[in-house]
């Protein structure tokens, strides 16, 4: 190994590198927030007695989680533009950034649809009759005891999962939005740095991402036994 | 939306007249199923080996398969193809076995890369699927296999593996599934595997719908085909008293 490191390329560009850092993150909170939005209209779609619903939910679901995530983000490249285009009835430029979010969103839906419908499934059906005998709407009895409970049951697979989302917000590469890895390709090409940038970028990952799967694994563990 | 829909268009000759863009279509499918299939053998033989050694009292053999697994689990797949492609080389290797893989042809070069890179991904998390399998084996079995006189390389052989793959099967079809899906990211280093050779045939073609649509076509058709004779092998398998299937 006769490669001379110049770590001296890695303070220079933090600033940009913290700004992709906060796009990663906006990224794995949009995904989070509207994913299990999605995710719970899904859930109910897939579970409503309706054939029609369930069929189109259950259709989304297996064809999103049968794609690999790239392919989904070069879909939403394609697709956000014209359909922003069509709707306001001339062509409007919008940044690779607004597809990423919308191909996350979407994506990570069809993930947590299943998660969220196999917790419902894990509450007893004594407690809908429960609800319903207390004359709450089949509605009600979804909203205030099905599922805050099927969301707790769900929420260690919910917040491992955040982590993997986390890990793949990086995919966006392939549509040069810059978040941290891209900003991190971004800087390592214009100073020839690559390998410097590529290093410093994993490390980073790899620290939040243990970080986080601890707090993960404590959390779970104290509420086994709580 | 008035986009000239034209299905015919796989039939063309390609823009270099050497080919059609069906069979452009097709040999990204191959490369997708040729690397799948090479990183999954890699991350099933590896990963089986680190799960077994991580339920091992050896703490010598377990220390090091921790380091592994949370290493390869923590670091994003994209990360570690870089890592495999720009920085291994130039770190890792000697001069001169450099300037082999500076010689060889590059196609060759980026596909053992991602063989390598995702076989070593996927198999930290098939090692703590199998350790998942072990753990979930009662204790008694360990013990009367024991009483029976068998040595730990024969409980492992003949009770307790035997076992455990059995629950470990639907997790590991996912994790294979998984392994499929994630070539597509190796299109990062410029090999053309299914998605990227839609966007070609889209590019090139003017009809990337079309292409979009038969790249997304094969990726459902191979889920819902190994998803189903998984769940038929696990039926196959299913031992008479034991519920180690999934509810699938």
């Amino acid at each position: 190994m006769n490669y001379a490191f110049d770590w001296s390329v890695i303070p220079q560009a933090l600033p940009f590198l913290a700004q992709g850092m906060a796009l990663s993150l906006a990224l794995l909170a949009v995904s989070l927030v509207g994913g299990l939005a999605l995710g719970i209209v899904l859930a109910l779609m897939r579970l409503s007695s309706n054939r029609w619903l369930a069929g189109i939910a259950g259709a989304y679901v297996s064809v999103f989680r049968s794609i690999p995530l790239v392919l989904a983000i070069f879909w939403f490249y394609l697709l956000v533009p014209m359909v922003i285009s069509a709707v306001r009835g001339q062509a409007t430029p919008i940044g690779p950034m607004y597809s990423a979010f919308a191909a996350f969103v979407a994506f990570e839906a069809a993930y947590f649809c299943e998660v969220i419908r196999a917790g419902i499934q894990s509450i007893p059906r004594g407690q809908t009759s429960a609800a319903q005998a207390l004359g709450l709407t089949r509605m009600q009895a979804m909203r205030h005891v099905i599922l805050p409970q099927a969301l707790r049951v769900v929420t260690p697979l919910i917040l491992s999962k955040a982590i993997i989302i986390f890990q793949d917000t990086s995919l966006v590469y392939v549509i040069s939005v810059s978040d941290f890895l891209g900003a991190a390709t971004k800087i390592g090409q214009r100073d020839s740095r690559l390998i410097e940038l590529y290093l410093f970028a994993g490390t980073v990952y790899f620290l939040m991402c243990f970080a986080a799967s601890r707090f993960v694994e404590h959390r779970t563990s104290k509420k086994v036994i709580a | 939306m008035n986009y000239d829909w034209n299905w015919l268009v796989f039939l063309q000759a390609t823009i270099d007249g050497g080919s059609r863009y069906a069979w452009w279509m097709l040999s990204g499918f191959g490369l997708t199923v040729l690397i799948a299939l090479a990183a999954w053998v890699l991350a099933l033989a590896l990963g089986v080996g680190l799960g077994v050694a991580r339920t091992l009292p050896s703490v010598a053999l377990r220390v090091p398969v921790v380091l592994y697994v949370e290493v390869f689990r923590n670091i994003p797949l994209l990360v570690q193809l870089f890592f495999w492609y720009y920085i291994a080389p130039v770190l890792l290797l000697p001069a001169t076995l450099q300037e082999a893989v500076n010689a060889a042809h590059p196609v060759l070069v980026q596909t053992l890369t991602a063989i390598l890179c995702l076989g070593l991904f996927t198999a930290a998390r098939v090692c703590e699927q199998v350790r998942a399998g072990i753990e979930a084996q009662p204790r008694g079995r360990f013990n009367a296999a024991h009483a029976l006189g068998l040595t730990r390389y024969q409980a492992y052989r003949h009770v307790i593996l035997p076992m455990a793959f059995r629950v470990v099967l639907p997790p590991l079809t996912s994790e294979f599934l998984n392994v499929f899906k994630n070539t597509a990211a190796v299109l990062a280093i410029g090999l053309l595997e299914l998605t990227a050779r839609s966007r070609q045939v889209g590019e090139f073609t003017g009809h990337i719908f079309e292409a979009f649509i038969v790249a997304t076509a094969l990726y459902f058709i191979v889920a819902q085909v190994v998803g189903h004779a998984m769940r038929r092998l696990e039926l196959r398998l299913a031992l008479p008293g034991h519920t180690g299937g999934s509810d699938a």
